[in-house]
């Protein structure tokens, strides 16, 4: 039985104050909080094994190869990957989509499409840019609607044997618009493009099966699903991994190396260059495994009553506008006050110990699309609660008042 | 009035608030009333990077002392730029070169002044410091 008091007491941070107020943590999208389950793991590595892995010969580095390893399956259970290797293990969701982006420049060439979402976050983006230029390919955009919806005919209409690649994000950082995904793929792959899905927003949220999605990329960042910063992970196909050039050189990667001639060694190492976080991926697996002891239907459906809850009450705020209106979304809240802007909600906001996020959220485009230099955005977590959608609606008043 | 004599006043000016709420509602409302930058002036030439509002400010000089004008989209921002420019506008450039800052704590701001804060504060400072470096080199 899920009960958020007994959640919360997992969280020691969302026991501190902020300005002299209790913290309101709503900025999940940026950031989740760390359970302590997921501390003790990172404690306990620097504490008891901390080690080089791989090719140590001694106990520790043993302990801590195993320990790496047995985090790498547990990533592929939660993701249903059919091996191991195939899941690499990256700093975040921006190392893996540059992983992809790098290894695909070599399999592009002048009149070849990649086709993104208007829906972007800003690393979804700028390393397509980059690889446009450096293959001569050209990038297409699929639009948005007034509801933050991606539109599907548009992207149906894209999409031609030029296209090779498709990146689109499973869920928007700006908006939390759930993107049809699993259309996506399968119209890309009758072209045969490949497709990656970048799963920042999503993975915290839902529990993607790549199998039964047939994607060919997916990416995600541990620290959005409760795990420590700087670590990630990209999952890709086995056949796509052999084909993609490594990404950098240097130790762990290889498998012989002579001044002639370098061998890269097996999957996932070939992109797995030099020592990696290997405390960051142990507490990835304790990540995972913590918030798949609630469950991710019972997250979503909490989740959902949060959204719920907190768009009928700013609803009921006069002059408040919501970014992001879809029937399908996660639980983020984009909006605004009329003439006030984001960043002057935010600071007061901050004030009152409420912590959100304002600006453009690296998606300056659909900024453009409603013709707004940003939003204020409220991101509820699973450990999140109704009391405290209560003095953000509260906090919002106020900071209505004295801006107006 | 000297520099420092406009940080006193304006010292005095806040040591009457009690409570964060006064202070913000104290700058919210100085922001309101901040001489606006004429239009011509609001372009991409004339905004200082590093904030996420917008501030465009504009410098002249009179007699051997610059005179400032901005303006910016957030009205908390407004509200630290017109503290600033009621600092620094009618001084010699000199004086604004060699002024000291911190009296922006002594009012309770210094939460404001971490450079990665993202209302740039001390991106404001320099970009004024800057002006009066460039018109101290047009005094003979």
């Amino acid at each position: 039985m899920f009960n958020v008091e007994t959640i919360r007491k997992d969280f020691p941070i969302l026991s501190r104050e902020v300005n002299g107020k209790p913290l309101v943590y709503f900025d999940n999208a940026a950031t989740s909080q760390t359970p302590q389950q997921v501390i003790d793991v990172i404690v306990d590595y620097y504490s008891n094994y901390n080690a080089n892995i791989h090719r140590g010969v001694h106990s520790l580095s043993q302990e801590a190869t195993d320990k790496y390893e047995q985090a790498r399956q547990k990533i592929q259970a939660h993701f249903n990957a059919k091996h191991a290797h195939e899941i690499i293990f990256t700093s975040g969701t921006t190392h893996g989509i540059n992983l992809v982006a790098n290894g695909f420049s070599s399999l592009l060439t002048k009149g070849d499409e990649i086709i993104v979402s208007a829906l972007e976050h800003h690393s979804n983006i700028v390393p397509w840019q980059m690889l446009c230029e450096r293959t001569g390919a050209s990038l297409k955009v699929i639009p948005m609607n007034q509801d933050g919806e991606l539109v599907i005919s548009e992207f149906d209409a894209l999409l031609s044997e030029k296209t090779k690649l498709v990146f689109v994000n499973h869920i928007s950082n700006a908006l939390g618009t759930i993107n049809p995904i699993e259309y996506i793929i399968k119209q890309a792959h009758l072209v045969g493009a490949a497709v990656l899905i970048d799963g920042a927003q999503s993975t915290p949220h839902i529990k993607p099966d790549v199998q039964a999605l047939d994607v060919d990329f997916y990416v995600a960042s541990a620290h959005k699903m409760c795990g420590p910063t700087g670590q990630g992970m990209l999952y890709g196909k086995e056949a796509w991994l052999k084909k993609l050039p490594p990404y950098q050189g240097g130790g762990e990667m290889i498998a012989e190396v002579t001044f002639e001639k370098t061998t890269y060694a097996d999957l996932p190492h070939k992109f797995e260059a030099g020592t990696p976080n290997i405390c960051g991926g142990i507490a990835f697996g304790a990540a995972v495994d913590y918030m798949n002891a609630i469950g991710f239907d019972t997250i979503a459906s909490y989740e959902q009553e949060l959204l719920e809850y907190a768009t009928k009450n700013l609803q009921s705020i006069e002059g408040l506008t919501i970014y992001g209106t879809s029937k399908h979304k996660t639980s983020v809240i984009s909006f605004n006050l009329d003439g006030i802007h984001p960043y002057d909600v935010g600071t007061i906001l901050d004030k009152l110990g409420i912590a959100v996020r304002t600006g453009h959220h690296c998606a300056q485009p659909i900024m453009d699309f409603y013709s707004i230099p940003g939003t204020v955005r409220a991101s509820f977590a699973f450990y999140n609660t109704k009391a405290e959608i209560d003095a953000l609606v509260v906090g919002i008043k106020k900071a209505k008042m004295m801006l107006s | 009035m000297t520099i420092e004599e406009i940080q006193n006043e304006i010292i005095d000016e806040f040591s009457m608030f009690e409570d964060w709420e006064e202070r913000y509602q104290y700058m919210i409302d100085l922001g309101k009333d901040l001489p606006l930058i004429d239009e011509q002036y609001k372009t991409d030439d004339h905004i200082i990077k590093g904030c996420q509002s917008k501030v465009w400010v504009h410098a002249d000089m009179q007699d051997d002392k610059v005179e400032f004008t901005a303006d910016s989209d957030a009205i908390i921002t407004k509200g630290i730029i017109a503290i600033l420019i009621r600092v620094f506008s009618n001084q010699h450039p000199k004086d604004i070169i060699n002024a000291d800052m911190a009296f922006i704590d002594k009012i309770g701001l210094k939460e404001h002044l971490s450079p990665t804060r993202a209302n740039g504060l001390v991106s404001m400072i320099k970009q004024l410091k800057m002006y009066a470096i460039a018109y101290q080199t047009q005094i003979k």
